[in-house]
């Protein structure tokens, strides 16, 4: 469907933010229970964090980063429109804007995410 | 469906009341979660590693100050409402009936129990304060 449909910029936005924002909430229910754990079992915390620090467990922390800056990037794209009718003309100039900051937030942030995934995997030293 | 979705969000709802009040709380949480949740990933994960935050860690250090601790139960708060609020959308978008209820009941439950256990922690986990 995502594919075949031919709804362009707009639709891509828009199932990018419902995938990223499902995925985001997934995120969140197990992030607080999570942090429930430090006090009620803090050693089941402990060795949920070093699962956390696999490099599976960082790839999916980097992914975590990608979605929440996609969904905050479009969820400004999409208050400005709502707020600014005029804007709609140009959402497709917006949605490139949006991945240009994307890309621009995103490649420093990504070379840190790198650094730890580089010492998980013995590459760097710790 | 057609024309619930424009090119920008989900349409104002013309009904006004509860509807209304959630779209406009949606956009305004969204405001406040741009800011409070990059800062807190960009604290939590860019400048300090993930690997180093075990639970004596975070009791000793991240909520040593009553400033943290507001901070992550007011990220808390946004965060709860706006996902779940959210996933009501979609959910309400694939589903019907009876399983459309079930669902909700199911979503609404687990948001409430996580808003206590969060509340909870954030409120009541105590600072072991290191011998000097």
């Amino acid at each position: 469907m995502l594919l075949r449909y031919r709804g362009g910029e707009g639709m891509l936005a828009w199932a990018f933010h419902r995938i990223s924002g499902v995925a985001i909430w997934a995120f969140v229910v197990l992030h607080v229970i999570d942090i429930f754990l430090v006090g009620a079992a803090p050693d089941a915390y402990d060795t949920l964090l070093v699962i956390y620090a696999t490099p599976i467990g960082i790839v999916l922390e980097w992914l975590l980063g990608a979605a929440v800056l996609y969904h905050a990037l479009n969820g400004l794209r999409i208050i400005v429109m709502d707020f600014w009718p005029a804007l709609t003309r140009f959402h497709r100039q917006l949605w490139y804007l949006n991945w240009l900051l994307f890309l621009a937030i995103g490649v420093p942030v990504s070379w840190v995410i790198f650094g730890q995934f580089a010492r998980a995997m013995g590459w760097w030293p710790r | 469906m057609s024309g619930r979705y424009g090119r920008a969000g989900r349409s104002r709802p013309q009904s006004g009341g509860w509807e209304l009040a959630v779209w406009y709380l949606m956009r305004l949480t969204g405001l406040g979660l741009f800011v409070l949740v990059l800062s807190h990933y960009l604290i939590l994960h860019v400048i300090y590693d993930p690997a180093e935050q075990t639970a004596s860690w975070i009791a000793e250090v991240r909520w040593s100050s009553l400033f943290w601790r507001a901070f992550d139960w007011l990220l808390l708060m946004l965060v709860l409402f706006h996902a779940f609020m959210g996933v009501r959308i979609v959910v309400a978008d694939y589903t019907r009936g009876g399983v459309r209820t079930v669902t909700l009941m199911a979503l609404y439950l687990l948001g409430i129990v996580l808003f206590v256990i969060g509340t909870l922690v954030v409120m009541t986990l105590p600072n072991v304060v290191p011998d000097a």
